[in-house]
Formats: structure tokens, C-alpha cells, sequence
């Protein structure tokens, strides 16, 4: 296959000091030959195009276009690519890293990635959303390419030959009749090549074909690896700045709570504690952490609050239900039907909870602003930190060192932003780095929900009508993609009582738990295996085609047959984010104790063209395994704004003991474009584990998380 | 009161002047700079802190420095010598055991002290071992696979 995206465009300069660039494209000259040394920086933008002179004569351009790639040959032969990407675990350093050395036909190791850093990276929109592999790895691709073309047509040019017969092999150039060679790092030393950027340049060309991929598709592993196990990489929590403090801030102790009295004076009256009130926001900063929490604590001792009145964890389903703008039932294939049926679904509030807690540090420089946190937008951090402070962008810095996971929590820099004030307070650099406590409860949550499930059949058996309402999780993948004449879906919001935010694939997880346990639910009523049926109406191949595999490799037909009270199989299948998915799982249930424990899960996933075959592996093992959290024991308890189980405790997250035996199945397809592959494969597995439940005991359990204590017999 | 404490950490002797009631891990990371060793949870429930302490694995988050008097502690820096790797890094690497790399440090020590006790652990053993180790990533699978890869190397 050959990929042709020609509306981004390219934009070439000398790392020397220029003038004429347009504001976008303007970075800080001294930053970059600081770091990068001098050479040839190389911009894509989305519908740019022009070249500049090196020594800052001649180009011309600029505007606001967004710039969506940067990369810098390097005069020792090696290249620099920029990216604003976040690397929280999920491989975006790699991949991005693999895009940039198979067009520039360089090996892997030649590329030096920055990420993250907003002093140097273009603006190419946060990491989340699985959006790094089909909108960030485009274009990455499309610089090197578009960047061996112009390097090899100026090759061509000096020495009067066709650029055809020119070959681009492991960074050198070479004319074979003539045996004349050009190295990158020749290119980025001429004082002739920026001659070559003075024209505007068409960008449209062919990406390298799945087929002759050689760095991309390949297991390669992340270039700071060797950093994670001798404990060298320094996390964002990890960063220390000369004459750094450590700070913790005073919190409500529950949501909307308000402070009415506080007694600062046995704090402020603390050995090197520095006490910062301003209105409700109280901070302590003090040389050790250990120092800071004393002060925090005798101060939060003194405090009262104004608390609200809420619903708690065991109400807040009926809570969103009544506060939510619930259409009026769709009538719509459901009045002349055989057989209706109706169900609930419900989700508890999750967290995120990655290992790494938010972390923050701050300096103040000359009214300069740097900033190291933990997250997953740096653009969007540096923005709001902007605005807190009244400063214009380019006085903050974001630098986001590669971090301890996120999961989709870490959009803002809630840490980060404490950090600045407490430094700018003290006129020190400051640490905070929240607790585990303040993870769990001041991060915001992925959102409870209710959804809403009709479904009709007719006198065969055929789903005639689909009426599905999510409330207050979101529309991703609400939609059933399945062939029923009448299909109604629908996402309404209400009224979280909690703070709530992005997840793993989003409501995702939350829609296909519903809907395909709803389809069970429709097959059993239509007396058909959960398989066929599904088969049957399926609207969509990719999906028939990984359902198909995995059905196979678990051995379907003939486990089914194995079902006992307390060993069940079930199935699921889904599509989000341009990627399919399916798994099948096996269940063992402990009737006496009310306990369901996954034996097996067999998924099946598709996502395009595989990019690092050994980093998808993880991402699916990863997900699959975290899904059984949210499937069977993760729920935030609360009660009047206050969260009941703040800590590792009584939030159950999978550990070793629940890793049930995961048979993963890549299916690569190559003719589509590559998606990502870090969040889809959460999506199957709930629901196969609550239709392996009914399969067994006849028992449906429509909440996520499932409990087991309903299975309980005496 | 601050008082005195003497530990040795990674074979060097380390004297810190502080409160007694902080947690190693504290004087770890911000004293001694040392900050393989990570904050997970602080309550002892999730591993990320684990350092060795006269070799056996221990929850620096609420390990109070005074106890580590006297004590030689082992942290993720010091399991390598000089550039070779210990085998259980290695097998980390190799079966590419990490994925945001957070929990590692706490998996690898802890896996160091299973092997010393058992160098040919069962899978219920790994399991049993490691349960108080967290990996939010969910990277269990590649993990275990590096322990027994870890224990055949060390068997050879
Ligand atoms: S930080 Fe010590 S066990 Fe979690
Ligand atoms: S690798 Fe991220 S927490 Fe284990």
C-alpha cells in the first residue's frame, strides 16, 4: 500500500538566527543550537510551504498554522525529531521515533527524539485519544519523507543527474555510476542546501509502502529503556532543582466543600515551614515532604468546612437518571414486535490511578516560568498556566519527562500548577507531588452511568428494533454495529456530582459493556448461541473477521458445550477509534462465596497495520488485564462528596493473584491506515466475562463493576 | 528530635541528621538523591517503594528511617555492577517487562529477593511473592515471564 496525504506542507530553515519566519514556526534560535547544535530544521505544517535561507536571507511564509512535525539534521550525522507527544508507557517514543527513520531510510538508532518539551516540540495536540498512530505518525512520516526527497533532489541538482537514479540507504546518498555519496550530516553542514528550501515544495509524496517497511513493524524497543530498570530515568516526580522545597496543599474533605476557619499559627510556627494562604487556596512548603505533611496536618486539624449534601455510591445511579434529559422511548420497530425487552446497565465512578501520582515542580526565572509535571497535553498545561499567572505563552515552559502512566487522567496539571504558585510564593523552586490519597480523590473519575437498553426481535428471531440511551458517560462507541432496521442511540448528560473526565478508551468501555451484554441478552431470547447470532448481524467485517478468529483460537463450539453452573464461556466484540476487537473468556464461579474468578481471556484485535508488534502485545496484555478491574472490583465509594476508599486498600485493582491466563491475537491488515492500539482492546472483555456469568448460572449482572455476591447459593 | 542515623546504601556509608520518624524512602529520594525507589502509595500497599534491606525486601514508605540504622540497604541503583546489569535487569530488558517503567524498580527488587530465596520459584510462588507489587500498566504477564527467565539465568 502507499499512502499519499497531501495536504500537510514543509518548511526548511537553518539553525541559525532568522528573521523572516512566520510566528508559529519561530522558535527560540539560541534553544535550539543550544541543544540540537547547529544544522538544517526541517517543519511541516498543515498547508505551509516554503524554504528559508540559511543565515536568515530570502524564504518567506508564515501565518498560524499549526506546525504538526519538526525534525533538525544534525551535523554528526544523527536527527533530531520533535514531537509534543507524551511518553506515559504506551510506546509513543518508539513508534514516532520508527516513522522518522523509515522514511529518512536511517537505522533507529540515528534518531533522537524530544518530546514534550514546549520550548522546542510543535503543538500537535496532547496525548490521548489513541491519536498518536493516525495523527501524529503521518506526519512525523511525511517530514522524513518529504525531507529525503528535497535532500536527494539537491543531491541531484549538484551533480546533474535525475534524482531517480539516486538511492537513499542508512543516511547516505549515492549516485552508483558515478560513485558519489552525500551523508545527511554533509547536507547539514552545506552552505548550498538552504538554496534548495527557497521554493515552495510540494509535500505530496508516496509514503514507503507496509511491504518495504524495515524499522517501522519491527519489535524495537524504547531508547531510554535501559533507564527503567537501573532506576536512571528520572519520572517527573523525580525531578530535583537546586534549593528545591516540597509543598502540600490543605484539601477540602469532600467536593464542594468550603473553607469557613482555619488556624495557620502552630504551621507557621514549624521549623522551616513556610505557610501560603491565598483566599481558600493554603499551602506548605517546608525542605522535605515529611515536614510539609506535618504542617499540612496540624493546620488541617484547626480547619472547618461548609460541607454540601450529595448522593453517595449506592444512589447516584437513580441520582444521574433524574437529572438526565431522557428522550421518550423510541416506538420505532417496537410496536409490531414479537418479543421487547428492556434492561439497565449501570458503571460505578472509576480512577485512573496510575502508578506515578501527579507531580508538579516549578521555577521561577526572571518572571520566566518552567514547569516539569506529569501530562498528557504540555500545550494546554503551558496555556493554562499562562493564564493563571497573567503571562504570555512563551514565558511558561512545560516539560513533560517520560511518566508513570495515565490512562487518559492526566489532561491537566492540577500538580504542576499548585507548584507554581507555592514558587512563586516562596521564590524557590517547589515540589508537589500528590499523595495516593489525593490521587484517588482530587483526580477527576471516569464517569458513573446508566444506560438505557431496549431491544425487539420478530417472529424469527431478528433484531427489528435498538433503542440505547447512555447517560452521563458519553457517546464513544454508543453505536451498535449491527444491522437492525430501527436503530435508535443516543448519549445525555446529567449532573455529576464528582469531577469526571477522559478514561481508556472513554465511555467506551461503559457502551460495549451494555450493548453486548444486551445482544446476549436478544440471542437468548431469540434461543440462538451468543456466536451466530452476532455473526448473523453483524454490519461490519473487521469486526466478523477478528470475532471469527478468536472464536476459533478459544475453540468456541466446543467449549459452550462445557458449561456447568460453575464454569462458563462468553463472548463480546466491538469497534472504536478505527480499531476492532473481540474476545472470549472463561469463568469460574465459587457459588458458596459468591466469587467470580476469569480463568482465561482469548482476544482477538485489529488495528490497521501494526506498527511494534512486542509494544501492541503489551498494550493489549495491559488492557485486557485492566479491564478486570473496572469489570469486577473497581468502584469509588462516596458518600456526601467524600471518597470512602481512597487508597489500595479498599480500591481493588488487579494484582498477580488476578491474572487470569490472556491469549492475544494480532491481526494485521495492511491496507488501511495503522491506528492505535493502547485503548480498543479494554473494550470486549466486561461483557464476556457477564455473559460467561449467565451462560453458567442464568444469572445477568448488568453493573460494572459485576459482584459476585449475587451468585451466591447457600 | 532529629537524630543521627548511619545506613549503608548500595555498599557506601551514608550518616543523614533528621527526624526519625520519616519514611527511608523519604531520605532515599530527597536526601540521598536516590530516586529509583518510588512513591506509590506511601501505605504499604503497592510495592514501588521496595528496597532491600540486610537483603530482604521491605516497604521503604512506611519503614521509619531509624529502623534502617545501622543497615545496609540495597535500591534499584545499586543492583547493577558498573556497566553488566544484574540478571534479573537483564531479563527485564529482554522480555521487555515495562511499560511506562514506574513500577519497576520495586518489581525487580522484589523479584531479586524471590530468587535469592527460591531460584526456581513456581508460578504460585511468583504469584504469592509479588502480589503486593503493583503495575497499573497491567504488564503482569511480561513480568512474570522475565522472573522465570531471571531464575534460569541465575541458575546457570
Ligand atoms: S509506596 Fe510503599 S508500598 Fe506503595
Ligand atoms: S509499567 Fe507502568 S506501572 Fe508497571
Amino acid at each position: 500500500m502507499t499512502e499519499k496525504l497531501s495536504t500537510r506542507n514543509i518548511a526548511a530553515e537553518a539553525s541559525k538566527p532568522s528573521t523572516a519566519t512566520g510566528e508559529e514556526l519561530t522558535i527560540s534560535r539560541r534553544t535550539f543550537v543550544q541543544t540540537l547544535g547547529a544544522g538544517l530544521l526541517i517543519t511541516v505544517t498543515d498547508t505551509l510551504s516554503w524554504g528559508q535561507r540559511r543565515g536568515g536571507r530570502g524564504g518567506g511564509g508564515g501565518g498560524s498554522t499549526p506546525v504538526v512535525a519538526r525534525l533538525h539534521l544534525n551535523e554528526d550525522g544523527t536527527i533530531s525529531v520533535m514531537s509534543g507527544k507524551v511518553e506515559e508507557g504506551q510506546g509513543a517514543r518508539t513508534e514516532l521515533s520508527q516513522a522518522a527513520a523509515e522514511e529518512l531510510r536511517v537505522p533507529f538508532e540515528r534518531i533522537r527524539i524530544v518530546m514534550a518539551d514546549t520550548d522546542f516540540v510543535p503543538d500537535d495536540g496532547g496525548t490521548s485519544g489513541s491519536r498518536t498512530t493516525p495523527y501524529n505518525v503521518p506526519p512525523m512520516r511525511q517530514a522524513a519523507a518529504t525531507a529525503r526527497e528535497l535532500l536527494t533532489r539537491f543531491a541531484a541538482q549538484q551533480w546533474q543527474v535525475e534524482a531517480g537514479t539516486l538511492q537513499v540507504r542508512d543516511g547516505t546518498i549515492t549516485h552508483r555510476a558515478t560513485n558519489r555519496k552525500l551523508t545527511y550530516a554533509d547536507l547539514a553542514k552545506s552552505k548550498e542546501i538552504a538554496e534548495a528550501f527557497q521554493q515552495p515544495i510540494e509535500s505530496d509524496i508516496a509514503l514507503t509502502a507496509v511491504s518495504d517497511w524495515k524499522v517501522m513493524g519491527a519489535s524495537i524497543r524504547r531508547s531510554n529503556w535501559r533507564d527503567l530498570v537501573t532506576g536512571a530515568h528520572l519520572f517527573p516526580s523525580d525531578i530535583v532543582r537546586p534549593n528545591m522545597l516540597y509543598g502540600r496543599v490543605l484539601r477540602p474533605p469532600s467536593y464542594r466543600a468550603t473553607l469557613e476557619s482555619i488556624d495557620l499559627s502552630a504551621a507557621k510556627a514549624m521549623k522551616d515551614v513556610v505557610v501560603v494562604q491565598e483566599g481558600e487556596f493554603v499551602g506548605f512548603v517546608a525542605p522535605s515532604q515529611f515536614r510539609a505533611t506535618q504542617a499540612l496536618e496540624a493546620a488541617a486539624k484547626t480547619a472547618t468546612w461548609k460541607t454540601v449534601k450529595g448522593p453517595s455510591s449506592r444512589t447516584i445511579h437513580v441520582y444521574l437518571k433524574q437529572r438526565a434529559r431522557m428522550p421518550a422511548p423510541a416506538e420505532k420497530g417496537f410496536a409490531d414486535a414479537a418479543k421487547t425487552l428492556n434492561a439497565t446497565y449501570t458503571l460505578a465512578y472509576i480512577q485512573h490511578v496510575p502508578m506515578e501520582t501527579r507531580a508538579g515542580i516549578a521555577q521561577w526565572n526572571d518572571g520566566k516560568l518552567t514547569v516539569w509535571a506529569g501530562v498528557d497535553n504540555p500545550p494546554s498545561a503551558q496555556r493554562a498556566l499562562a493564564q493563571m499567572f497573567d503571562l504570555p505563552a512563551e514565558r511558561v515552559r512545560v516539560i513533560v519527562p517520560d511518566m508513570g502512566g495515565g490512562f487518559g487522567g492526566k489532561h491537566a496539571a492540577p500538580a504542576g500548577q499548585e507548584a507554581a504558585r507555592l514558587a512563586k510564593a516562596v521564590g524557590r523552586p517547589v515540589c508537589v507531588h500528590w499523595t495516593r490519597a489525593e490521587e484517588f480523590t482530587w483526580a477527576y473519575f471516569r464517569p458513573a452511568a446508566v444506560i438505557e437498553c431496549r431491544g425487539a426481535l420478530d417472529a424469527e428471531g431478528k433484531p427489528v428494533g435498538w433503542d440505547f440511551v447512555n447517560i452521563n458517560a458519553g457517546g464513544a462507541a454508543v453505536d451498535a454495529p449491527y444491522n437492525i432496521p430501527n436503530k435508535r442511540v443516543q448519549s445525555v448528560g446529567s449532573d455529576s456530582p464528582l469531577a469526571q473526565g477522559a478514561y481508556r478508551c472513554l465511555a467506551a468501555t461503559g457502551n460495549n459493556f451494555a450493548r453486548e451484554s444486551f445482544i446476549d441478552e436478544l440471542a437468548f431470547a431469540a434461543g440462538a448461541d451468543p456466536l451466530e447470532f452476532r455473526l448473523a448481524h453483524l454490519a461490519n467485517d473487521r469486526i466478523r473477521a477478528v470475532l471469527e478468529t478468536v472464536a476459533r483460537h478459544f475453540n468456541w463450539s466446543q467449549r459452550k458445550k462445557k458449561v456447568t453452573p460453575e464454569l462458563g464461556v462468553g463472548l463480546a466484540c466491538g469497534t472504536e477509534k478505527n480499531s476492532v476487537v473481540a474476545a472470549c473468556v472463561e469463568v469460574g464461579i465459587d457459588r458458596k462465596r459468591g466469587e467470580i474468578k476469569v480463568h482465561e481471556v482469548c482476544e482477538a484485535f485489529e488495528c490497521g497495520p501494526i506498527l511494534n508488534p512486542a509494544n501492541l502485545t503489551s498494550q493489549v496484555q495491559g488492557c485486557i488485564i485492566m479491564s478486570l478491574g473496572g469489570a469486577l472490583s473497581e468502584e469509588i465509594q462516596f458518600e456526601n462528596g467524600r471518597i470512602l476508599n481512597a487508597n489500595f486498600g479498599g480500591y481493588r485493582v488487579p494484582r498477580f493473584r488476578d491474572v487470569p491466563k490472556v491469549d492475544v491475537h494480532l491481526v494485521p491488515k495492511d491496507d488501511i491506515p495503522a491506528a492505535g492500539g493502547g485503548e480498543t482492546p479494554i473494550i470486549a472483555v466486561a461483557p464476556a466475562i457477564g455473559n460467561a456469568v449467565f451462560a453458567a448460572t442464568g444469572v445477568r449482572l448488568r453493573s460494572m463493576p459485576m459482584r459476585g455476591e449475587a451468585l451466591r447459593q447457600a | 528530635m532529629d537524630v543521627t542515623v548511619t545506613l549503608t546504601v548500595n555498599g557506601v556509608a551514608r550518616t543523614v541528621t533528621t527526624d526519625p520518624e520519616r519514611p527511608l524512602l523519604d531520605v532515599l529520594r530527597e536526601d540521598l538523591h536516590l530516586t529509583g525507589t518510588k512513591y506509590g502509595c506511601g501505605d504499604g500497599r503497592c510495592g514501588a517503594c521496595t528496597v532491600l534491606m540486610e537483603g530482604k525486601p521491605i516497604r521503604s514508605c512506611v519503614t521509619p528511617v531509624s529502623l534502617a540504622d545501622k543497615k545496609g540497604i540495597t535500591t534499584i541503583e545499586g543492583l547493577a555492577e558498573g556497566r553488566s546489569l544484574h540478571p534479573v535487569q537483564e531479563a527485564f530488558l529482554e522480555e521487555g517487562a515495562m511499560q511506562c517503567g514506574y513500577c519497576t524498580s520495586g518489581m525487580i527488587l522484589s523479584a531479586v529477593a524471590l530468587l535469592q530465596n527460591k531460584p526456581n520459584p513456581t508460578d504460585d510462588e511468583i504469584v504469592t511473592a509479588m502480589n503486593g507489587n503493583i503495575c497499573r500498566c497491567n504488564g503482569y504477564i511480561k513480568i512474570k515471564s522475565a522472573i522465570r527467565r531471571a531464575a534460569d539465568k541465575m541458575r546457570r
